[in-house]
């Protein structure tokens, strides 16, 4: 139990390896661990907003598909209605050109008709001039009387 | 037992004894060869195996340390770096709790302060006479008398160890009162409390038998500090002894005492370094 020199050299090693940790162990161990827990925290912290993220992108993906089935929807009414529109469109076009083409027709068997008629009076007119000259077995002024047959034919 | 011609007094005081190198009054500078010489050398002396058993275990807990420290990550960490992680929470846990100060050297201090004694505790596990027969074999080498080697292993069951490193607290509980209240209000500490009048002369009266009982509060910290680690130790150490004198290879008793004594190791490493915080943040706060 004596004391001695031993003292000394006791507190000069205490104080060096004090001065010693202090320099080079516990800074970097303290930073590592403080550098850790940021890091975990950031890392909780990006936990959190990815979650709050994937909840937003969930929510927008299911409005999308609302969306697009409103709009397919929509699309296929438009489409319906516009088939109906053509259908309607042809039937009435066809149905104008039917009257069309049965109006030419119709005129067409006019004029053909008034043809005949007018044929029919020319040689029923010369028949007729015909007739009566075998008739009178006399010759008739053919351009005195032709007035008068003409008129005759127009009655008929 | 070492040696058999050796009476048990012997081998206690045999044990007890440090190798101590120091200026003989008539030898000059040389070791010790017994007690007596050691004594005759009065302060002039210093324990080799102290100095080295203390150096070399703080040398081995800063390489430790180290080592994990120049390559810490901040990844996932993975056996040693585990533990000292876990050290080092662990007194800094201690210290915000307890030192509400700032200050960049008390963790470190109290680190070192624990991890150090602990070291220097756990060497009183290894049983008491591997290694100071070991260095008798030793010194036999050199041409020593083997009888004649001491050799104790536990640094903190040499008075001096202990006591330099609590005087070493002392200093600092000095400075970091002088640094937080001032010369004069470190001195005011120490002459107005615990007796307090608005009288100035009674006050002026008060002043001796104030400073007197707070000079002891104030010394009674090292010398409690060193001596209740010291005092610890060496009981332990002591009993060791005793067990190694009875019984089969030390068999029915030394197990049980030594794993009691594994309490002991980390208790008083972990007082000495509590009352440091304790006594230092004590210094940094306002007057009581």
């Amino acid at each position: 139990m004596n004391l001695n020199l031993t003292l000394i050299g006791q507190a000069i090693a205490f104080a060096v390896f004090v001065w010693f940790c202090m320099k080079y162990v516990w800074p970097p161990v303290m930073q590592a661990l403080q550098e850790r827990q940021k890091k975990i925290a950031d890392g909780l912290d990006a936990a959190s907003r990815a979650t709050r993220d994937l909840e937003l992108a969930q929510e927008k993906a299911e409005e999308t598909l609302r969306e697009s089935k409103e709009q397919a929807q929509q699309i296929l009414e438009q489409a319906n209605k516009r088939a109906n529109q053509i259908v309607e469109e042809a039937r009435d076009n066809a149905r104008a050109e039917g009257e069309r083409i049965i109006a030419g027709a119709r005129s067409e068997i006019d004029q053909e008709i008034n043809r005949a008629k007018e044929e029919l009076r020319a040689q029923v007119s010369l028949l007729a001039v015909a007739g009566a000259e075998r008739i009178l077995e006399s010759s008739i002024d053919e351009a005195k009387h032709r007035e008068l047959v003409d008129k005759l034919a127009a009655e008929l | 037992m070492a040696g058999n011609n050796m009476t048990s007094t012997e081998y206690i005081q045999h044990h007890l004894q440090n190798m101590t190198f120091g200026l003989h009054p008539e030898n000059g500078w040389s070791m010790a060869h017994s007690a007596a010489d050691a004594k005759a050398m009065g302060f002039w002396a210093i324990h080799v195996d102290t100095m080295l058993w203390s150096i070399g275990l703080g040398v081995l807990f800063l390489y430790l340390f180290r080592l994990v420290a120049k390559r810490a990550s901040t990844g996932v960490p993975t056996g040693l770096q585990n533990f000292v992680e876990m050290m080092v929470e662990f007194v800094d846990g201690s210290v915000r709790e307890t030192f509400h100060g700032k200050s960049r050297l008390i963790a470190p201090l109290s680190l070192t302060i624990f991890c150090w004694i602990f070291l220097m505790n756990i060497m009183d596990l290894v049983p008491v006479d591997f290694l100071p027969m070991l260095a008798q074999k030793v010194g036999a080498w050199f041409g020593a008398d083997p009888a004649h080697v001491y050799f104790k292993v536990v640094p903190t069951t040499d008075v001096n160890a202990t006591l330099g490193m609590s005087l070493s607290v002392f200093a600092l509980i000095i400075f970091y009162s002088i640094r937080s209240k001032g010369l004069s209000g470190f001195i005011a500490e120490l002459t107005l409390h615990p007796f307090n009048t608005p009288n100035k002369l009674a006050q002026i009266l008060l002043i001796p038998v104030n400073f007197l009982l707070e000079i002891v509060t104030l010394l009674a910290k090292p010398v409690s500090l060193a001596l209740r680690l010291f005092g610890n130790l060496y009981a332990g150490e002591l009993i060791f002894i005793l067990i190694a004198m009875v019984g089969l290879w030390q068999l029915p008793l030394h197990f049980p005492w030594a794993v009691f004594h594994i309490l002991i190791i980390t208790l008083q490493a972990f007082i000495f370094m509590m009352l440091t915080i304790v006594y230092l943040s004590m210094a940094t706060e306002e007057q009581h």
